[in-house]
């Protein structure tokens, strides 16, 4: 049965669960909020995940790890944004392509780091504390990048809803001509904000190969660039709910995991497919109402901007 | 002494307020501004006028920094000056009220006012400036409402409140009145007015006769983007400015003298839908009898249920409570596909990407509403019997074009709307609709399109005309009707109202039916 | 002066048809410098890539046994991105087809009745339409996005496959491998070339190429998908239903993704394994858009990307290239693409300074 410190390593473990979906999701949120539809967090949080821990074998400094893990999801952000700003490509299809091609370039510089061991992200421990208590064990595991994402609902909100350029950046998803006819750069706010996501995702990926994991395997993120994409979707581009949605993702990961521990006989298969499953199943129940959903939705998500004149 | 100058009492000579000299912008092949020289002086109400494709709006950009002209100087109060984009505009002075409004849904007034003045004022600050000014000058708006929740002339009355703030020296209107009742429109002109008395000049773009002759000091004519004459409009004629306008006399469609009405073949009752958008607008109880024969107008301000109306009639949205009959037979359940086969026909607003595909040719986009035993037997495309059929509309409609292969978007705006027309009217309609049916064509295509609506009724189809265009509706409807939140008014012979009467009901004006028979 | 982007007045063909020449040239330069940066010569890896498969009948039936599976998922894909729908579930729909179809071999092969293959055939179409159907109707009853759907159902049709392998469906006789026993020779596709693997799903796969062509380019069914994919709000006004779209090409394109997956069980692998492909679904998408979502470009397409797969496992076995490389030059493939197809619609103009 569960005791109160098995509810707290629960809590522990879900919250460890939510942060890489934290981190990309709202990344993502971003960038859709100023109108830019980027497929590719699946790509951009695989290549973070092996740059982040390339760098940090390498290193040996795993904050060093994460820097690299955000810039490289930037860098592969810049390459969607080439494409879909600048060239005014297809949205969707260029965020598939960067799905693509991340999964392809992660496998392919991480290969021959599989399977090294590396130091992940050590927490400070408080003075005064007893690290052999299993309860400052359980909050050793709280790590700063686990803080970071826990405090992205509160600092994208207030950058949203509080601040001039949250402002002009929903002005711009909401109507770039508009925006452009008042006098704001369309493109440097997109190309910002697409960066903003991809560093995001890539810290995103480093997280689950740096903490997580820790170590890198192939296709390591296995579907939660997707998940966190769909969990935009169903926070209706509000960071209140994206948080929500992230952490009960990060209980349903993690339930998996404490299936057996509870006594139920399911093959593993079968309980993997759950985060899946639960996907469809909340987009499902979000996007019934298509009214919420076309009145929440920036409205030039996904459109090309082409500065008329 | 130079034009637009203003001497002053002491004998002082004032420079121009704006003064553009030889101003070239260029799209591709087309010139859109040929070397155009206009000058305002301060306090000036000055009417840019012209036909669609003229060349105003290209000229405004151009002043509001949002296009950068190929050649040209501008000089701000006796000053060369560059402005490349719209702060610097708004930095000179200059304030802009956009046709398509310029506004974010989503957003509330007073974040929309903030975006356009690029102050870092407080919004709570900025709140009760708008407040202030809001009251000065007789705009009723409240800040802190949502823009998606507010009526056109609302969102127009923040778009001039957004100016007012920035104290502007230069207001640009482009065509202000074409989104206002008649009386909305006089209320704007009185405080245009007043803005004018405390110095600041007005250049006013339309194509509004009346209006110019009404409000307007002096004016500017441009034609295929050159400057062809400029005139005191409050001592010509409507005629003399519309030849100015078009170069040549103005041509009136030929209305047959005895209009033959027959049996209904289009009846709706009880039609009460709810908007599928956000921000569209509920149909209620909306009734109405289209009559063979005869062309039924319906007016109003745009988002008051015109879309949702055509929608429904069309068959894109079902209606089943709805009472729909097509020459006494039901239709409610059908599609729009099933209509049109019983001889509905619609004409829609949008041109491209609704009633044609930009990416299609002219054969394909044929075939849209064309689909029958000819040109598809047995479900497989005849493409021989497609092009003769888009032949034969380019033909008879006169669409000018590179032929049957051209594509959707290749051709004018006035052209894809002659060769939509003229697909619908060839496929023998028994009721017709049409919205906005002339919209942003050129005078000539405009008379084409209405001569032949005009030859349809008079063969004996139902023709309703959904249109903002009051003029229009009075010079080829018989009979008007006004929507007006999601309700229709019971519709008058066109021989027994006035522009008034409809003004008001288009307003909203409850209880005043009766008027429309003044 | 500076370079800009003009719309061209009409799209050019030529660039339609250069583009994926020249992405491919792109790719492959991409693919060389990737190579000289990994430490291996260029030349050699870029040679043994896409000209070694070439040389022997041995590669040629190889290539058309690859092209199979990404031929067959590429025009369903490409049906559906021409009605705007996105299929990414391929992978999954292969699996389910490769379950169904190897569920049926599993059942009543061994026996020599005539009518197993046709049978598992059909039960692979029918499983891969049914995993297309579910996110039709997802979408179309509760607007729920295709393309989150169907990329999520890939990961579950995997787990059902590897559920199936590990436990129901496991070899009694395999050691614990999780796989299933063999299929009996009824089960088996007929072999084409005799000593090679290339096997009758090929034919098929190469009959659905003029049928797909004629589907899009010559019936009403086409120009209403087509009419739906480009102009939404002229498909509305026409009567085009666009739900009637969503459902056509997602069950239409899982069914020959299934096709795909039954040919694979059925063909080259003879069993079901916990990997029924090597992510030949995603490629497909691929292969759609290089084909110009085109049924016969999508032909030659595929055939390209199936040498890039030949060539990927030769490197893997004589180089020691790891197979991620080509997944890289993959995705490269699909950037240049994307990149070069803005020349299609646009052009690069020389733009004087503003306010000259």
């Amino acid at each position: 049965m569960l005791d109160g410190f098995a509810l707290l390593a629960l809590l522990v473990a879900t919250l460890r669960a939510a942060t890489p979906l934290l981190l990309a999701g709202f990344g993502e949120l971003v960038a859709e909020r100023a109108g830019v539809l980027n497929l590719g967090v699946e790509g951009m949080m695989l290549v973070g995940a092996a740059t982040g821990f390339i760098a940090t074998a390498a290193t040996g400094n795993p904050l060093l790890g994460l820097l690299a893990a955000a810039l490289a999801g930037a860098a592969m952000a810049l390459l969607f944004g080439l494409l879909t700003l600048t060239l005014r490509a297809n949205q969707v299809a260029c965020g598939l392509a960067l799905t693509i091609f991340g999964i392809g370039l992660s496998a392919l510089i991480g290969l021959p780091w599989q399977g090294t061991p590396i130091t992940g992200l050590a927490t400070v421990l408080w003075p005064g504390l007893d690290a052999a208590s299993p309860l400052v064990q359980q909050f050793m595991l709280l790590d700063p990048v686990l803080w970071l994402a826990l405090a992205a609902p509160l600092l994208v909100s207030a950058f949203l809803y509080r601040s001039r350029p949250g402002l002009v950046l929903r002005a711009v998803g909401e109507s770039h001509d508009v925006a452009h006819a008042l006098g704001y750069s369309v493109l440097r706010v997109r190309y910002a904000a697409v960066l903003f996501g991809g560093a995001m995702s890539g810290l995103g990926g480093a997280y689950l190969s740096l903490v997580y994991t820790p170590m890198w395997t192939e296709n390591m993120v296995a579907g939660r660039g997707w998940i966190a994409l769909a969990l935009v979707v169903f926070s209706a581009w509000k960071p209140g709910w994206l948080a929500l949605g992230a952490l009960l993702f990060g209980f349903v990961t993690i339930a998996q995991f404490h299936a057996g521990a509870l006594g139920l006989d399911i093959s593993p298969h079968l309980l993997t497919m759950l985060p899946y499953l639960a996907t469809v199943l909340v987009l499902v129940l979000i996007s019934r109402d298509a009214t919420r959903l076309k009145l929440n939705a920036p409205a030039a998500l996904g459109k090309p901007f082409t500065a008329t004149g | 002494m130079p034009q637009g100058a203003t001497p002053l009492m002491h004998g002082q000579v004032l420079p121009p307020r704006l003064a553009l000299t030889g101003i070239v912008k260029r799209y591709g092949a087309m010139l859109a501004n040929d070397a155009v020289t206009l000058s305002v002086a301060p306090g000036e109400i000055h009417a840019l006028l012209g036909e669609n494709g003229a060349g105003k709006s290209t000229l405004m950009k151009i002043v509001y920094g949002v296009v950068a002209p190929d050649a040209g100087t501008i000089a701000w109060e006796g000053r060369p000056v560059a402005i490349p984009d719209p702060n610097a505009a708004r930095a000179l002075g200059i304030g802009m009220v956009f046709q398509h409004f310029s506004l974010f849904e989503t957003l509330t007034v007073a974040e929309n006012i903030a975006l356009g003045l690029g102050t870092r004022q407080p919004l709570a600050a900025l709140t009760a400036e708008i407040r202030r000014v809001a009251a000065q000058y007789g705009l009723a708006v409240e800040p802190g409402r949502h823009v998606h929740h507010l009526s056109v002339g609302e969102r127009q009355r923040v778009e001039i409140l957004r100016c007012l703030l920035q104290r502007p020296r230069l207001l640009i209107l482009d065509e202000p009145t074409s989104v206002l009742t008649p009386q909305e429109a006089e209320g704007l002109f009185a405080m245009l007015r007043r803005l004018a008395e405390e110095g600041c000049s007005i250049l006013y773009i339309s194509h509004k006769l009346e209006e110019i002759r009404a409000l307007c000091t002096a004016a500017t004519v441009l034609r295929a983007g050159q400057v062809v004459a400029r005139c005191d409009p409050r001592i010509e004629t409507a005629e003399s400015l519309a030849e100015m306008m078009i170069g040549g006399g103005l041509a009136r469609t030929s209305r047959p003298p005895a209009r033959w009405t027959g049996p209904p073949c289009l009846v709706v009752d009880g039609l009460t839908l709810a908007a599928d958008e956000p921000f569209g607008t509920t149909l209620r109880e909306v009734a109405l009898e289209l009559r063979a024969g005869e062309i039924l107008g319906i007016a109003g301000v745009a988002g008051n249920g015109q879309k949702e109306l055509l929608a429904a009639l069309a068959g894109e949205r079902r209606a089943p409570g709805a009472r729909i009959l097509l020459q006494g037979r039901p239709i409610g359940v059908l599609g729009p596909a099933e209509r049109r086969d019983r001889g509905l026909h619609f004409i829609p607003e949008e041109r491209l990407g609704r009633g044609a595909v930009a990416e299609y040719s002219l054969a394909e986009n044929a075939l849209l509403t064309r689909l029958n035993p000819t040109t598809a037997p047995r479900g497989l495309l005849d493409l021989r019997a497609v092009n003769a059929l888009a032949a034969r509309l380019i033909t008879r409609f006169g669409v000018r074009c590179a032929g049957p292969a051209a594509q959707g978007r290749s051709l004018s705006g006035g052209n894809m709307q002659k060769f939509i027309v003229g697909r619908e009217i060839d496929a023998g309609p028994r009721v017709l609709l049409a919205a906005h049916p002339t919209w942003g064509v050129d005078i000539g295509a405009a008379l084409a399109i209405r001569q032949a609506l005009l030859d349809l009724a008079a063969a004996g189809a139902g023709v309703l005309v959904v249109s903002e265009d009051l003029d229009e509706l009075l010079e080829i409807a018989d009979r008007i009707a006004v929507l007006s939140g999601g309700r229709l008014s019971p519709p008058v012979p066109v021989s027994q109202t006035s522009v008034e009467a409809i003004g008001l009901l288009m307003g909203g004006a409850e209880g005043v039916a009766h008027a429309v028979a003044a | 002066m500076r370079l800009r982007l003009e719309a061209r007045p009409e799209p050019s063909r030529a660039m339609l048809w250069l583009s994926p020449l020249l992405a491919a040239l792109l790719a492959a330069a991409g693919g060389g410098v990737v190579f000289a940066l990994l430490g291996y010569d260029p030349w050699a890896a870029l040679g043994m890539l896409f000209l070694a498969p070439l040389s022997s009948l041995d590669g040629l039936t190889e290539l058309g046994l690859k092209a199979t599976p990404l031929l067959l998922c590429a025009l369903g894909i490409a049906i559906g991105v021409r009605a705007n729908v996105w299929n990414i579930g391929a992978e999954g729909q292969l699996t389910m087809g490769a379950i169904a179809g190897g569920g049926v071999a599993l059942a009543f092969g061994g026996a020599g009745h005539w009518w197993v293959l046709p049978l598992m055939l059909l039960a692979g179409v029918a499983g891969g339409a049914a995993w297309g159907a579910l996110p039709a109707l997802l979408r179309t009853r509760f607007n729920a996005h295709e393309i989150l759907t169907t990329l999520m159902l890939n990961y579950v049709a995997i787990q059902i496959l590897g559920w199936l392998v590990h436990g129901p469906w496991i070899d009694p006789e395999g050691f614990n491998f999780p796989q299933t026993r063999m299929f009996e020779a009824d089960a088996l596709l007929p072999v084409l070339v005799e000593g090679s693997r290339l096997h009758a799903g090929f034919l098929l796969a190469l009959l659905a190429v003029p049928l797909g062509w004629l589907l899009l380019a010559r019936t009403v069914t086409g120009f209403r998908l087509r009419t739906v994919g480009q102009a939404p709000a002229a498909a509305r006004y026409a009567g085009f239903s666009a739900s009637g779209a969503v459902w056509f090409s997602l069950v239409l394109s899982g069914a020959l993704a299934g096709l795909a997956g039954v040919s694979e069980a059925a063909g080259p692998v003879g069993q079901l394994q916990p990997s029924m492909s090597p992510g030949y679904g995603f490629a497909a998408i691929i292969v759609a858009f290089l084909g110009r979502l085109n049924p016969v470009g999508i032909l030659f397409a595929s055939l390209l990307m199936a040498l890039l797969y030949l060539g990927g496992e030769q490197l893997q076995v004589s180089m020691q290239l790891p197979l991620a490389a080509t997944g890289t030059i993959q995705g490269m493939l699909l950037f240049f693409l994307l990149a070069t197809d803005v020349f299609i619609d646009q052009r690069l103009v020389l733009a004087e300074a503003r306010h000259a």
